[in-house]
């Protein structure tokens, strides 16, 4: 089926290197409940979740332990049994620390009650699937973190017509959802159903990028009996996977800038979040574990692993056998994941890797030649190079002008900069003080 | 950077080739000055040196091949030093300047060095000389010891041709009668015009024609232009573009004689391979800082190049507009890049 056939795909991007085949030969290992959880109250996009445990409480496996801060938020459930130990700031993945609770595992991992039922996910209505994915604290896989029960309540003025299964994996490095791919095929098929169910939405899509043929094959048979889902072969190029590229690849339509996907009445999905859902609906199974791609030159034996959620990244890296000379740990893939300053921080919903480089060098970067490059790159259709020096410099009221916030940060622009310039640091950077600059005038005005 | 250096060596070679050992003093010096220039301000703002980036050398090569080979010493010392200082340095350095250094400090030489500029075009080769000398009636026949005679002056073939119609423009030439006789349209005339003073494309290719040091030698300027699209140092777009409207201009615009109009009676050929085209097009048309972003962009950029470079040719004072046409259109590259803008995803198609 895939090769000489031209592949949908989106204009501009980039073709990096995958060094997928590092990991993508190792079938999903379970890895042991760690002695500790981690978990902070803020995993996802939106307003934190407020802990409804204190200090001392005993929790079972599956417990909620937060609760939705908001429309925008998702809950938090305890990831294994036993005692909370403290709730206080640790360390986190995206930077800042952040409140965590902190439970010692008993070692009897026993689920709490109520859980573990067996639904028929066939007769459940549009909104007990929101409500079992809301109540499941699932958040979208892929990374991003999107509170996913707020992606499938669109507002009655927003009909989805199509549900577009993530199953394109272009961040190079990672195979945890190609192995979910692989090894979950029928769930994922069936966690499509229910999205599509949930949005009535007419049509699903499940989109595979084209170096994964044996994944696109097991989707093809096992999606094979309804004829309202299509497979969607998309050429291999970065960033293939990123929301709106998939949906200008998958459907030809572009989300408006600074609109959401339902504008267009597209929903998008990644695999691992469409098992979730599945098993939220047919379990009542709550979020508490998700593969990890452990990989990279540092991990002597790289894997999938299914992991508890705020199991310490050190307990994922002596597993693996983490090299001495490992001189960086980036949580995520190499293109958007997020170097990290201290192994000490805890896998959430949105860890897709641990990537751990022994040869990552130090560089220096140099003044922005105008090559142009970077626009020939960006897939937003940005001049990131002007972005780049605006921001580099601080000049907060260009930065809009520039439509800095049209900037998905997938790290184009940077991957193929010659002076070798942090492109999308200072975009992240320039992002930060714009938020800065409009509080403060909100409350100036206020 | 340093891979553009490696590209236009050989033309440089060239240039040392045609005109001896004093070009190559001209070079040494237009790239030493340049170097020095940038380490010293660096170190007296204090500031990061940046002489290892290339740039600096490639501003001073660059210099050295668009000046006269019999320029004195202090033609090229001065306009690097004015490339470096006030065309780069003072804008900010490498990435910040507006104009391309070298033509910059080429049009600050010109200004103050007019004769030193336009007046001291050397005949490249000992048998054009020795060709001359005996046409003029100064030597009889060219033999070993009158070898010995290392230069001639001469116009470029520009500027010579530019001469020639000048002189043709006026009524009262009597060249007329020979010409109105050989051709019935203005269109012939001007071929004929053209074919009294004309170098061969032979000359024109190898690079035996009077010109700057290292201009003239448009097979090595070739090739090391496609080293750098092969390098993918450059794009394709602004040196085909730009050559490509000067050549078809060149062709096309209409000369005035007192008898008629000539249109589309240029020579494409000869406009692309005389003059600086070929190595403004490739090496300085193409500098990335100071040209625009976009392809789109870029395509306007060398749109404006190739038209003010034929026009300036045609019925500017100059026989040559390539210096001024890239420099003017560098001034216009942030409006250019302010419209040409790509299409914002999602803004609607």
């Amino acid at each position: 089926m895939p090769s000489k056939k031209k592949h949908n795909t989106f204009p501009r991007g980039v073709h990096p290197g995958d060094f997928k085949e590092l990991s993508k030969g190792r079938p999903i290992e379970a890895l042991p409940p760690p002695a500790e959880v981690i978990l902070p109250v803020s995993q996802h996009i939106g307003a934190p979740a407020k802990p409804v445990v204190a200090k001392g409480d005993e929790v079972k496996k599956g417990q909620l332990v937060a609760e939705p801060g908001g429309f925008v938020s998702a809950a938090v459930h305890a990831s294994v049994s036993g005692k909370v130990k403290a709730i206080e700031p640790r360390p986190h993945a995206l930077g800042k620390p952040v409140q965590s609770i902190i439970i010692e595992s008993d070692g009897r991992d026993e689920w709490a009650e109520g859980l573990l039922g067996e639904n028929d996910i066939d007769a459940l209505s549009p909104e007990e699937i929101r409500e079992k994915v809301r109540n499941a604290g699932i958040v979208g896989l892929g990374g991003a973190a999107f509170p996913t029960h707020v992606k499938l309540g669109p507002p009655p003025d927003k009909p989805i017509d199509s549900a577009i299964i993530n199953a394109v994996e272009c961040e190079p490095f990672l195979t945890c959802d190609y192995r979910l791919m692989l090894e979950r095929t029928a769930d994922i098929v069936a966690g499509l159903r229910l999205i599509m169910k949930a949005l009535a939405a007419k049509r699903g899509y499940i989109a595979v990028e084209a170096n994964k043929p044996d994944a696109y094959d097991l989707l093809a048979e096992a999606s094979a009996g309804y004829d309202d889902v299509d497979m969607v072969m998309l050429e291999v190029k970065y960033p293939q996977g990123a929301e709106l590229q998939l949906i200008e690849a998958t459907l030809g339509r572009q989300v408006p800038s600074g609109a959401l996907p339902m504008e267009v009445g597209a929903c998008v999905q990644n695999v691992g979040t469409a098992v979730a859902i599945y098993e939220a609906c047919r379990f009542n199974k709550p979020l508490i574990e998700r593969v990890v791609t452990v990989t990279g030159r540092g991990a002597g034996k790289p894997a999938n692993l299914l992991v508890r959620l705020g199991t310490p990244v050190e307990e994922l890296m002596q597993r693996c056998e983490a090299s001495a000379r490992i001189n960086k740990l980036i949580l995520g893939g190499p293109m958007m994941g997020l170097a990290q300053y201290t192994s000490e921080v805890a896998v959430i919903k949105g860890t897709s890797g641990v990537l751990l480089m022994t040869d990552a060098e130090e560089f220096d970067y140099q003044a922005c030649i105008r090559c142009g490059r970077c626009v020939d790159h960006c897939p937003m259709g940005l001049v990131p190079s002007d972005l780049s020096i605006i921001c580099e410099a601080g000049k907060v009221d260009e930065m809009m002008e520039h439509n800095i916030m049209d900037c998905k940060e997938c790290g184009c622009c940077a991957y193929v900069c010659p002076a070798r310039r942090p492109i999308v640091h200072w975009i992240k950077l320039g992002k930060a003080a714009l938020a800065v600059q409009k509080a403060k005038q909100e409350k100036k005005s206020a | 950077m340093w891979a553009v250096v490696v590209a236009l060596v050989p033309a440089g070679m060239f240039g040392v080739y045609l005109y001896g050992f004093d070009a190559l003093v001209l070079i040494a010096i237009a790239v030493g000055s340049a170097v020095a220039t940038e380490f010293i301000i660096r170190k007296a703002t204090g500031k990061k040196q940046t002489i290892g980036d290339g740039s600096a050398v490639i501003t001073g090569l660059l210099l050295a091949y668009i000046i006269s080979p019999g320029s004195p010493w202090y033609v090229p010392l001065v306009g690097s030093v004015f490339a470096i200082a006030v065309a780069k340095l003072a804008f900010g350095g490498l990435g910040m300047n507006i104009w391309n250094p070298a033509l910059a400090g080429r049009a600050f030489v010109l200004s103050g060095y007019i004769t030193a500029m336009t007046a001291s075009w050397i005949y490249p080769s000992q048998d054009q000389v020795l060709g001359e000398l005996s046409r003029s009636g100064v030597i009889l026949k060219p033999t070993a010891p009158q070898r010995r005679i290392d230069a001639l002056t001469t116009a470029t073939p520009r500027a010579a041709i530019k001469d020639e119609i000048k002189v043709a423009q006026d009524p009262d030439w009597p060249g007329w009668t020979d010409l109105k006789k050989a051709g019935a349209r203005p269109a012939d005339w001007l071929r004929q015009i053209r074919r009294r003073n004309k170098t061969s494309y032979k000359d024109s290719f190898i690079g035996t024609r009077g010109g700057c040091i290292g201009e003239s030698c448009t097979l090595l300027l070739l090739a090391g232009g496609i080293f750098l699209l092969w390098r993918r140092i450059i794009t394709w777009r602004i040196p085909v573009i730009f050559i490509g409207t000067t050549g078809l201009l060149c062709w096309a615009l209409p000369v005035r004689f007192p008898g008629g109009t000539a249109w589309f009676a240029g020579d494409p050929l000869f406009a692309v391979m005389s003059g600086g085209l070929v190595l403004g097009a490739f090496f300085m048309a193409t500098d990335m800082v100071t040209t625009p972003v976009t392809r789109k962009g870029m395509a306007v950029f060398a749109l404006g190049c190739g038209i003010i470079t034929a026009v300036i040719r045609r019925y500017g004072g100059y026989p040559e507009g390539v210096n001024y046409a890239i420099l003017l259109m560098n001034t216009t590259v942030p409006l250019i890049d302010r419209y040409m803008k790509p299409r914002k995803y999602g803004a609607g198609r």
